[in-house]
């Protein structure tokens, strides 16, 4: 099986290796069009600036790959932000793939949202042998709006958007890479269940 | 609900595992990889690594140790002792470091913090700060505690906090090693005055100290060493004991 980590110019990508490394993948980190598109799984990770962030993707024709994938791809952490509608970052527009918009946690939390949280209960296949409450970790100062293709949620004095999908396409704000084994079996079920 | 996180924190000397008693007398508590996996199997919810003699020995934190661990274990992590610049700390989250905590050099030059936290995010900055009361003042001391300065605790986390920093971790030196519980006092009012998360350390005893510093210290997390190394406390016990005691805990 061939995993493409999208290169960009985002953060935690050496993290999403590892993770791949322990469950026997080697994944190719790769800006490269044609070798993403050829992927049987694509990883979009990330820890970083969206505005900055989508400007790379364009300048580099990403934003138009990405969105004409049709393997299964999961966007983690900034990469499920990048894939929503709008992000108040930057007042930056994203890639549409998600119907969502990304805000800003009000002033009066403690931001950014750091540590482990639970998920909403979830029947996807990408939840198989989880067993809920799931506790993920999560560090992120923006979060994504509940919609219809939330698979689950997550509440920090607001509920928001911790899984979303829509046809190929999954993402989570948590890091399943740092969520201990119950991250691990999230993984391993994108990779082998998906 | 966001949970509260039991930090075990593994001071490392020469590759392998020490904790001071008030940071002069050192004992060795194993290997840093092993002892790692071993807390995160245990649900640990994170580890700290501090190179505690990288300031006074003017070393650099071992990034090929940060490799080893990143491979090993599935739980962020954060790395200290000796880091001074951001080429310092690309180093290290190039390494696998999901975090890195500086003191001294944040002490030496506060603008670093701005420059780490735009570099990188404030996400991966954790100011760690050495507090020790000095006559009726929580004042910050730097070089693993040693150095005494003017600065109040109070003052500094506030300024850390407005120059990037996304956690603070607060070692109270009073405490550190008496096992007499966390300085919840300070920590309760720190927490009032800014808007990230804290992490308690130094003094941890029993179980309870925890459940205090949760509550009446108001910390966001709790760190400790010896009592978890030296098996005094067991990370699954102290989990169920505070689950029981209603704190938002990850078993």
């Amino acid at each position: 099986m061939k995993v493409a980590i999208i290169k960009y110019n985002a953060g935690n990508i050496k993290s999403v290796l590892l993770a791949l490394k322990r469950l026997g993948l080697e994944g190719t980190l790769t800006d490269n069009p044609e070798e993403i598109l050829a992927a049987d799984k694509v990883i979009f990770p990330g820890q970083g600036e969206a505005k900055s962030a989508m400007r790379y993707l364009k300048s580099r024709g990403l934003d138009q790959v990405i969105k004409s994938i049709t393997n299964p791809f999961l966007g983690i952490c900034l990469g499920l932000q990048l894939l929503c509608e709008h992000s108040e970052e930057g007042d930056t527009p994203c890639l549409g793939v998600f119907n969502s918009q990304v805000k800003k946690f009000p002033d009066h939390l403690k931001v950014p949202h750091m540590g482990w949280n639970t998920l909403s209960e979830s029947a996807d296949p990408i939840f198989k042998d989880i067993q809920f409450p799931a506790y993920f970790y999560f560090v992120h100062s923006y979060y994504a709006t509940v919609s219809a293709q939330t698979l689950s949620q997550t509440d920090y004095m607001l509920p928001f958007s911790a899984v979303l999908k829509k046809d190929n396409f999954y993402a989570i704000q948590p890091h399943p890479e740092k969520s201990a084994d119950v991250g691990e079996q999230f993984l391993k079920n994108f990779l082998f269940n998906i | 609900m966001l949970t509260k996180r039991i930090i075990p924190c593994l001071d490392i000397k020469n590759g392998r595992t020490v904790k001071g008693v008030n940071f002069l007398e050192l004992r060795d508590a194993g290997d840093p990889v092993e002892l790692a996996k071993l807390y995160a199997e245990q649900g640990a919810d994170e580890l700290v690594f501090l190179d505690i003699t990288a300031t006074n020995e003017k070393r650099k934190t071992l990034a090929e140790l940060v490799g080893q661990v990143a491979e090993a274990i599935n739980i962020p992590f954060t790395v200290g002792g000796g880091i001074s610049t951001v080429e310092d700390v690309s180093v290290l989250l190039a390494a696998g470091a999901d975090k890195v905590s500086i003191n001294s050099a944040a002490v030496r030059n506060p603008q670093i913090i701005k420059e780490m936290a735009d570099e990188f995010g404030s996400q991966c900055i954790v100011v760690a700060i050495d507090s020790r009361l000095v006559n009726g003042r929580n004042l910050v001391h730097t070089h693993g505690g040693s150095v005494p300065t003017t600065i109040e605790t109070e003052d500094w986390v506030q300024e850390v906090v407005a120059l990037g920093a996304g956690e603070i971790l607060l070692t109270s030196m009073d405490h550190d090693g008496t096992k007499s519980g966390f300085a919840d006092e300070l920590l309760a009012r720190i927490s009032s005055l800014v808007n990230v998360p804290i992490i308690a350390s130094g003094g941890a005893g029993n179980m309870e100290h925890f459940f205090d510093t949760f509550t009446t210290g108001k910390s966001d997390a709790a760190l400790a060493a010896s009592i978890f190394h030296f098996k005094e406390i067991g990370i699954p016990d102290l989990k169920a004991y505070l689950k029981e005691k209603n704190i938002a805990i990850r078993i």
